[in-house]
């Protein structure tokens, strides 16, 4: 589970001293945080603090300049549509809105149950496929409306 | 590894496995260099690459001086290919004259503009023929550290990538004295985070420094003072898949093909409302109209042309009196177009312009870094505007206000993003003045797109 847990923080502590021969290594390091908890807790940005000597607020002030850092606890699932311009004129926002009715949630913002958050998803490359729908890393191209609580059953069961 | 161990390997293969994929889907009209293994190999074999010639043009690159790889580079007037087209011998020559004890070689693979994807298709499709180009630029510049910045929503190009170097390393072609030379390379990858601006080079750099992405003031410039403030080559992923074709088969033959100031062949991405849309690789100079009705393959079906655009959110309009003009880097400026980046997209009579110069506009206001107050909040303004205009809220002056304001942003903004900003509302505004005076005065948009709600919710 991507949590903060005592278990998470052991993994965190020795992945984040992979990084100690790297050249400015605070990005790589997040990204890594990120991955296991699922956002990036302050036990673990204290912990950079005392093994790499960057200030808690520097690493803050990282983490919300970056649309894939969180501050506050995400789903299991980030889950978005893409809003690139050929997505766009693929009419991408009425399956962003069929998302947010489905899940009963706005952008940014996380089920009850921890399943789901929906993300900005910005042109990810396959905009002659569109309108596109992301879940993690796995795409839907040339999703319709009524594809959307499909694809949300697809991860509730799993 | 050496020259006569390459050979052998190529050889090897090729008697064993002589059959490659067959290349698929190749319009009449392309001529594939920056392709040319796209698809026909297999990308995580390193063995395939070099049975194509791959480290050949590197093993001839290590065998010549510093400056001659660099006048090579020159004379093929090889220009970038991230969106700016400036030229990629020079920059490498003012590098290599800036001494330092360390020195960087950057490729660009952030590609995040909307309607652009030529860049993952290279990057998934022959992530060594990156490999070597960055090499070539080491050895070029004097460095021993290379650096890709891909962006995190390409998990599959920096995946195949890694393989890439994990291999080249394996048969010590990246390492301590390659070639039984001097010259030494590494090459890490660093991963994006969902920040556009990353990809203008400084904030990239102050990226992989582990820092916000916040474009720094220019000059200095990176081929002096870098990343880790170190002299720095930072090129686009397409660049650099050109560099070992050039070395290779030499810079007259790389300028046969294209226009006088900008040789080679462009890959271009086409997408919108157009029948065959993906990525098509053609010699500098071809047509909108071959590149929308031949490699596009038309409108699909019911949609009919209505504009198109070229150079996404910094980029401008392309009417159908445009069509026959020949797309390289210089060619449409005097349009208020530029080529770009390469991205095309094609709009039907159901796209309002005004609509999609909005959206660009909040992609640019949401992209910016913030630095610097023209564009952090020139584009939140100007988007503003348009939302009125869009929302039924505007007048006349309206449109007044977006120039004055356009060309502040333009003149006063610190790095390319602001810079390029308004080019979409003057462009629009230069074709397309009717549209705006539609929207404003008779709350009419052509395409039936904008709502024109915003008067609704005031009242
Ligand atoms: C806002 C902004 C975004 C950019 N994004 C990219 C990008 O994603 N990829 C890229 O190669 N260049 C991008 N550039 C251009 C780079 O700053 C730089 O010019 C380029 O990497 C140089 O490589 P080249 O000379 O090979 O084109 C961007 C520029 C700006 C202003
Ligand atoms: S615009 Fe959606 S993938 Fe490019």
């Amino acid at each position: 589970m991507r949590e903060l847990s005592n278990q998470n923080l052991e993994t965190f502590k020795t992945k984040m001293m992979k990084y100690k021969k790297t050249k400015g290594p605070l990005i790589p390091i997040l990204h890594e945080a990120q991955e296991i908890f699922g956002y990036i807790p302050l036990e673990a940005q204290q912990m950079i603090e005392e093994e790499y000597g960057i200030p808690n607020a520097f690493i803050n002030g990282v983490i919300s300049f970056y649309e894939m850092f969180y501050h506050e606890p995400t789903g299991e699932y980030h889950i978005g549509v893409c809003s690139g311009t050929s997505c766009h004129i693929n009419r991408s926002k009425r399956i962003l809105e069929e998302l947010k009715k489905e899940l009963g949630i706005e952008v940014h913002e996380t089920t009850n149950d921890g399943l789901f958050t929906i993300v900005n998803v910005k042109c990810i490359g396959r905009c002659s496929e569109g309108p596109n729908l992301t879940v993690n890393n796995k795409v839907y191209s040339q999703v319709t409306v009524e594809d959307v609580s499909h694809i949300i059953s697809e991860f509730k069961k799993s | 590894m050496n020259i006569t161990e390459l050979t052998k390997i190529k050889s090897d293969y090729l008697a064993t496995n002589p059959i490659f994929n067959e290349p698929k889907n190749v319009h009449p009209l392309e001529h594939r260099i920056v392709l040319k293994n796209y698809q026909i190999i297999n990308p995580e074999e390193i063995v395939e690459y070099i049975s194509k010639d791959g480290y050949f043009a590197f093993s001839k690159a290590i065998t010549m001086s510093q400056s001659e790889v660099i006048e090579m580079i020159i004379q093929s007037n090889l220009r970038g290919r991230g969106g700016v087209g400036f030229p990629t011998g020079l920059k490498w020559k003012f590098t290599l004259a800036n001494e330092s004890d360390e020195k960087y070689v950057i490729c660009n693979a952030d590609e995040g503009e909307p309607g652009t994807f030529m860049d993952r298709h290279i990057l998934e499709g022959d992530p060594h023929s990156i490999i070597e180009g960055m090499m070539i630029a080491g050895y070029a510049i004097g460095a021993s550290k290379g650096y890709i910045y891909v962006r995190a929503e390409y998990p599959l190009a920096a995946k195949r990538l890694q393989i890439a170097i994990d291999q080249a390393k394996d048969l010590h072609i990246l390492g301590t004295n390659i070639f039984e030379t001097k010259f030494s390379f590494e090459i890490e990858i660093r991963l994006g985070a969902g920040a556009f601006i990353c990809g203008e080079e400084t904030a990239l750099m102050e990226s992989i420094e582990g820092k916000r992405g916040l474009s720094r003031n220019k000059p200095p410039f990176p081929a002096e003072n870098g990343l880790f403030g170190k002299p720095t080559v930072i090129n686009n992923v397409e660049t650099l898949a050109n560099v070992p074709f050039i070395l290779l088969h030499g810079p007259d033959k790389y300028k046969e093909l294209g226009t006088e100031k900008s040789s080679g062949t462009k890959v271009f991405s086409l997408s919108g409302k157009i029948k065959n849309g993906g990525i098509y690789e053609v010699p500098m100079g071809i047509t909108l109209n071959e590149i929308i009705y031949k490699l596009g393959g038309g409108m699909k079906e019911g949609s009919q042309f209505h504009f198109a655009f070229s150079g996404g959110p910094s980029g401008g309009v392309l009417r159908e009196e445009h069509l026959h003009l020949k797309v390289d880097f210089d060619s449409l400026i005097p349009f208020d177009s530029i080529m770009g980046s390469g991205g095309i997209i094609i709009f039907d009579q159901n796209d309002c312009v005004i609509d999609t110069i909005k959206l660009f506009m909040e992609f640019n206001k949401e992209e910016s870094c913030g630095k610097c107050t023209p564009c952090r909040e020139g584009t939140g303004i100007l988007f503003d505007m348009l939302d009125d205009i869009t929302g039924g809220t505007a007048n006349l002056d309206t449109i007044d206000a977006l120039k004055y304001l356009g060309r502040m942003v333009q003149t006063s903004s610190l790095c390319g993003l602001g810079q390029a900003a308004p080019n979409p509302i003057f462009s629009t505004l230069r074709y397309f003045k009717d549209e705006f005076v539609k929207h404003i005065e008779h709350k009419s948009c052509s395409a039936g797109i904008c709502t024109f709600d915003k008067v609704m919710e005031e009242e």
